[in-house]
């Protein structure tokens, strides 16, 4: 008798709250009844809130079950849901669960679904087909293609990646990088470690299309230390397809060379930068670079390097295996394709969301958020990490693209959205802002290294009551200096979160009530 | 893996295998700490030594990155995120009864407990995000940290 499929996810996230050992107590309860049950651990669906997600393959799809506890087995197994019958849990075919329906899933088609180490269930699933299309086109064929596409960089800066692309590939040189940005610092996001988790082969195939386009031998994905179980899949994965002939001297029998390493960050913010993530990727102090030169004309050892953000590359092979058209169909304005939401914070129903630019941050926040976690009433959202700005919930219906967040004092960063309720103080938020920027800075330019711990100081004192006409000009000033002054984002954009709090939160710099020393 | 002992023998043998990797300082500082549990001062003149690189090089690397320690591990170490997503969801009340429960101060080198803030562990939709010894708890509250470090002190 075949064994009866039931997916266990095994997302850092699922596992946090305890899908170890719901899979584990599933598995000694089918051999306790004489089951044959064969669990894969799989993805996530993205659908957090309900972690641990278990599903059961029952011929025509799969039927969920959530969020299962360690204490819902037995009930679990005397229903029958091994059979895809109900109970309390039950959550219906996952197909049909309304939040992962309404979306778009192109860079996360795969998560959740595929064994993550599979490569038959990822060519089931559509994998490598890109990658054997951009085999048999020209390197200039396909530049033009992911220029096409509309394709921006996820990371935050969103640069045209196949502008950035073309600089190396017309560049010349001996060895040539492609380095993937996995340093996914900023609070609030989570979608590249969800994809290194849950699909890795997917990132595997846009780097070595990446690779072959530009004429690069080697790839390096600078990962984040504080992501454990992201570095042990990839370097699985790196493996595996090593082992399948994909990656190595000649990448699906082409002849063309292309191989991936990893590097592991040592828990700096700002490594997350590209140029001090290439620093770091060469062993030293994670110092940002002056730009120019550009990385795409002297990057990693002083070589012509793409650098991309994880979903950027997860994004080109469906580009590629679609076609531009199909891609670029998407979205808004200048700003195509899907983007890969991450709701987070105190939301009901946090996770990835992946739709096409353009929808309102209140749909996400509403209709896939369900609003605050807490029950109390919303009151402010951080969009774009920790250098993005807080909007007031009268700004919600601005429009989720690069240009609109733009124009409404804001940036979409990577994508994360970080809900508050009303219980949080804005003023603390912006010293919090002030002081992040201050643990976290690199040190080399000053507007950043001190202008931080100046900004810091000068917030508490305006909540003190010092002067506080005087004190936020001088805040604003300082802000300034920080915008225009400072080598990197990290300087440039902390502004950013701190005047958006004032403007919108002024009443919260007023007093101290509600700030904590 | 358990922790080794500190020895220069053991240390270069570590070594060995890093130094000829193309840039080679922050690996090896990183093995060493994953061999021995820290990087303590004699492990400096080594890496030097084998990546070719001064002194102070190495010393500026390894005071620059948040996550390698001069000093061993305590027994327990418990890390609790204080990044934007998880304060909306109370870790700074998080780290109040965490001081509390377990008597040691944020950010200070205990002996047998340490406190830190980090700032984000990418599980932002499950907060108050916290670890203990490296094994992450989503939905972090107070006796889920306790429990999770009796687990650890009996293992």
């Amino acid at each position: 008798m075949t064994p009866i499929k039931v997916y266990v996810p095994k997302d850092s996230a699922a596992r946090s709250i305890g899908s170890d050992q719901v899979a584990r107590a599933i598995e000694e309860e089918s051999i306790k009844r004489g089951l044959s049950i064969a669990i894969v651990r799989n993805g996530s669906r993205g659908a957090l809130w309900l972690e641990p997600l278990v599903e059961v393959e029952s011929g025509d799809g799969r039927t969920a079950y959530g969020p299962v506890q360690v204490s819902d087995v037995v009930s679990l197994f005397d229903a029958g849901f091994h059979l895809g019958q109900s109970h309390p849990l039950s959550l219906g075919k996952t197909d049909d669960i309304g939040w992962l329906a309404r979306q778009d899933r192109v860079t996360f088609a795969r998560v959740g679904i595929v064994d993550p180490l599979s490569i038959p269930d990822y060519q089931e699933q559509g994998g490598l087909v890109g990658l054997r299309r951009a085999l048999a086109m020209t390197s200039e064929e396909i530049v033009t293609e992911v220029t096409e596409s509309g394709l921006r960089g996820r990371g935050g800066a969103g640069f045209p990646a196949g502008i950035k692309w073309r600089t190396v590939m017309t560049t010349a040189g001996d060895h040539k990088y492609v380095c993937c940005n996995a340093d996914e610092g900023d609070s609030g996001t989570f979608a590249d470690r969800m994809l290194m988790e849950g699909d890795p082969f997917t990132l595997l195939e846009g780097m070595t299309i990446a690779g072959i386009a530009v004429g690069a031998i080697e790839g390096v994905i600078y990962i984040r230390s504080e992501y454990p179980d992201a570095i042990e899949t990839m370097t699985a994965a790196i493996e595996i397809a090593r082992e399948y002939g994909w990656l190595g001297s000649s990448v699906l029998g082409s002849g063309q060379n292309f191989d991936v390493r990893i590097r592991v960050g040592g828990g700096s913010y700002v490594c997350g930068e590209e140029t001090a993530m290439l620093e770091s990727i060469e062993g030293k102090r994670g110092v940002v670079r002056s730009k120019p030169p550009l990385p795409a004309i002297e990057g990693l050892f002083g070589k012509p390097t793409v650098i991309n953000n994880v979903l950027t590359l997860a994004s080109v092979p469906a580009i590629l295996a679609d076609g531009a058209s199909a891609y670029q169909s998407r979205g808004v304005g200048r700003s195509l394709g899907t983007q890969v939401f991450q709701l987070a914070g105190n939301i009901s129903r946090g996770g990835i969301v992946e739709l096409a630019f353009g929808v309102t941050l209140d749909s996400l926040i509403n209709d896939f958020g369900g609003g605050t976690l807490s029950g109390r009433p919303a009151r402010a959202v951080q969009v774009g990490g920790p250098l993005g700005a807080y909007f007031p919930i009268s700004a919600f219906n601005v429009s989720m693209d690069y240009e609109s967040l733009l124009a409404a004092g804001g940036m979409l960063g990577h994508g994360g959205i970080v809900l508050f309720d009303d219980s949080v103080n804005m003023a603390a938020q912006a010293k919090f802002a002030m002081d992040f920027c201050a643990v976290e800075s690199c040190g080399k330019c000053t507007p950043c290294r001190l202008g931080s711990v100046r900004g810091s100081e000068t917030i508490e004192k305006i909540i003190n009551g010092e002067d506080r006409v005087g004190n936020k000009r001088l805040l604003l000033e300082l802000c300034e200096v920080m915008a225009d002054g400072s080598l990197c984002a990290m300087g440039g954009l902390t502004p950013l979160p701190v005047r958006s709090a004032l403007l919108h939160f002024e009443e919260d710099f007023d007093s101290r009530r509600g700030v904590r020393k | 893996m358990p922790i080794a002992i500190w020895s220069t023998e053991a240390a270069q043998s570590v070594l060995d295998t890093t130094c000829n990797q193309p840039g080679p300082v922050l690996i090896s500082l990183q093995a060493i700490q994953e061999k021995f549990g820290y990087v303590p001062l004699e492990a400096i003149r080594l890496v030097a030594q084998a990546c070719n690189v001064s002194r102070a090089d190495v010393h500026g690397v390894l005071t620059f990155y948040h996550d390698l320690r001069r000093t061993p591990a305590p027994a327990t170490s418990v890390q609790i995120c204080l990044a934007e997503a998880c304060q909306s969801v109370g870790s700074r009340q998080l780290v109040d009864a965490a001081e509390t429960a377990l008597g040691a101060t944020l950010g200070s080198d205990g002996k047998d407990v340490e406190i830190k803030a980090v700032y984000c562990f990418g599980n932002c939709a499950l907060g108050p995000n916290a670890s203990v010894n490296g094994r992450l708890i989503g939905r972090a509250n107070i006796e889920a940290i306790l429990s999770a470090a009796e687990d650890e002190g009996t293992r």
